[in-house]
């Protein structure tokens, strides 16, 4: 970080940020307009010419393309994404209403990767060596090999195949949430497991621990507030850069469990034509991990004095 | 700025401690099983078509969902057959063959374009490493299987559009990796002193700085071919990868999903496949970065 001023880095990091985003949705709008011709989804197999020629007047399509591209930047900073192809609605009423499921999953598996993840890794470094070291990282490599995928259908088959006691898809209720989350959180668990480990092993060998213990505190205030706060920072690193991953994973995950949140809306939205949902979904997500980025920077600074300090 | 250590590969955390006869002991032993899987795959992949018994494509709907010989099928067809009759031996080397053409392209296609622009980027600075680096950002900011669905949906699935979005995906990481390593190393001396001879910057980079910077894009390349492969097999699984009908691991498992409560080794075969693969190659990842960088090895 070379300026000095919070503000003035936060700004910076706004700006291009936002630089960013208006890059992927211009991809995104050049990609979905210029290589195939959306009429093709507006129109019926018995539609007349006339009847064509009016839907591409209605939206625009006869316009030449950087007229279609200046309207459409025009109306994206009005925040007017246009309405779905499908059903009329306003694209982006149609997109918010997915995101609160896609949140409720997204943060139950964040909360489920971080409590797996730092309690597995704060065990495992202090007893280090052991049986459960040894396990934990087994579990730890063996995570970050399955695809996410496979691993859901896999728990669908034992938990709700076998046994019987969750549902295999849907959503509605805490028990449609389990798999799901699992299945999303599994692999950032396995990551955030790996990075405290090896945070903790450098923490509780340092000179600031050993002076910790030097005066005298307690061992869980030793663990707690000097060695595991030094890990964390690390850790924040991570899960900033896995709001991309949790996205992805998003697709698959609500594929696999039929859960109803942005991410297959997009995926449908593609599969259909909608281009004005496909706009806007891919518009929220990159500002979404774009804004974590931003949130880890600042985070960075709670998490650790040493940034804090430099900063004033 | 020229002693900086690199921290993009991370130090290995006091692992020093670990006495390194276990270490070793516990190598060897990972070592066989390793070795075999890896052969398997690559015998697999490329003798498909000598060794696997039947055509992977080939439709015998009479000889459909026959379960593995060890859960009461026969030596016929030792894995089974799908709900098309279709034998699962012979799919799922032909799908060991995919991942490989998928690993074997698309991993050094990234590790070229990524090199080049961080190059690029580390070596010019200026406006040339700002734009580089926002569209570093921007791939960043960009789910890859997003793209993948967009381009599904435009030119329709297939094994050339799996291996350019993986490309397209992978390339940003060699990208900073390479611009990091090149800003430290143009400050360094052996650099400077070439430079002050007079010797051109193609002449620089092609004999002193880019022969540094191996090390690192091998080492990324060999921890990338894990990720490859399991990003294949989800594309696929989606149905925006390979072609369907193939024999990806990814379209196997999709298309076993429905016979779950009946077929259940449908998807066991190809997911154990993907498992047992990935995690040798991240393992064989984990060596080979231990083997070619001097800095972690005298670490340890």
């Amino acid at each position: 970080m070379t300026g000095n001023n919070f503000w003035q880095v936060l700004a910076s990091r706004f700006l291009q940020g936002l630089l960013v985003v208006f890059l992927v949705v211009t991809a995104v709008f050049f990609v979905s307009r210029v290589t195939r011709d959306p009429i093709a989804y507006l129109a019926d197999i018995q539609s007349t010419e006339a009847e064509i020629d009016a839907l591409r007047e209605r939206f625009g399509l006869n316009d030449p393309l950087y007229v279609q591209y200046g309207n459409f930047l025009i109306n994206t900073a009005q925040l007017d994404m246009g309405r779905s192809l499908l059903n009329g609605r306003p694209a982006l009423t149609e997109v918010t209403a997915r995101v609160v499921k896609t949140l409720q999953l997204g943060a139950g598996s964040l909360l489920f990767a971080l409590l797996l993840g730092l309690l597995t890794g704060v065990i495992a470094s202090l007893r280090r060596g052991r049986l459960m070291d040894w396990l934990a990282r087994l579990l730890a490599v063996i995570g970050q090999a399955v695809p996410d995928f496979w691993l859901g259908l896999m728990l669908i088959f034992l938990f709700a195949v076998e046994l019987r006691w969750l549902p295999t898809g849907g959503s509605g209720s805490l028990k449609h949430m389990i798999m799901p989350m699992i299945t999303m959180g599994t692999f950032t668990a396995a990551a955030l497991m790996r990075l405290t480990r090896s945070g903790m092993i450098d923490a509780l060998g340092s000179d600031f621990v050993r002076t910790a213990r030097a005066k005298g505190l307690s061992e869980r205030a030793v663990v707690l507030r000097h060695a595991l706060r030094h890990a964390l920072l690390p850790v924040v690193t991570i899960l900033g850069l896995q709001a991309g991953r949790l996205i992805a994973g998003t697709l698959v995950v609500e594929t696999v469990f039929a859960w109803p949140g942005i991410g297959r809306l997009t995926i449908n939205s593609i599969n259909g034509g909608d281009f004005p949902v496909t706009q806007t979904a891919i518009m929220l997500i990159a500002c979404s991990i774009v804004l974590a980025n931003i949130v880890v920077d600042i985070s960075y600074r709670l998490v650790d004095p040493r940034i804090r300090a430099g900063a004033a | 700025m020229s002693m900086q250590i690199r921290h993009d590969v991370g130090l290995p955390a006091l692992e020093t401690a670990s006495p390194r006869r276990r270490r070793n002991w516990k190598r060897r032993a990972l070592l066989l099983p390793s070795v075999l899987v890896v052969t398997l795959f690559l015998v697999a992949a490329i003798f498909a078509d000598l060794l696997s018994p039947y055509d992977p494509l080939e439709i015998v709907l009479p000889d459909r969902l026959i379960p593995p010989v060890f859960s009461g099928g026969t030596w016929d067809h030792p894995l089974g057959t799908d709900q098309l009759g279709r034998d699962i031996l012979a799919r799922t080397m032909h799908g060991a063959r995919i991942s490989l053409m998928v690993v074997v392209i698309a991993v050094p296609a990234a590790a070229a374009v990524g090199t080049l622009v961080g190059l690029t980027a580390g070596w010019r600075l200026g406006w040339a490493d700002r734009v580089l680096m926002r569209l570093v950002d921007m791939q960043l900011a960009f789910p890859a299987l997003l793209f993948a669905v967009l381009v599904a949906a435009v030119w329709g699935p297939s094994l050339r559009n799996v291996i350019l979005i993986i490309t397209l995906w992978t390339w940003s990481g060699y990208a900073r990796l390479v611009r990091g390593d090149v800003l430290s190393l143009r400050e360094r001396e052996f650099v400077l002193a070439a430079r002050a001879i007079g010797a051109r910057d193609r002449r620089v980079l092609a004999r002193h700085v880019l022969p540094n910077l191996l090390n690192v894009v091998v080492i990324l390349m060999t921890m990338e071919v894990a990720t490859v492969i399991l990003f294949e097999a989800g594309l696929s699984f989606l149905n925006v990868g390979v072609e369907a009908g193939s024999s990806s691991w990814g379209i196997m498992i999709s298309e076993g999903r429905n016979f779950m409560p009946i077929a259940s080794w449908l998807i066991w075969i190809p997911g154990i496949a993907i498992v047992l693969v990935s995690l040798t190659a991240m393992m064989m990842g984990d060596w080979v970065r231990d083997a070619l960088d001097p800095q972690l090895r005298n670490l340890r």
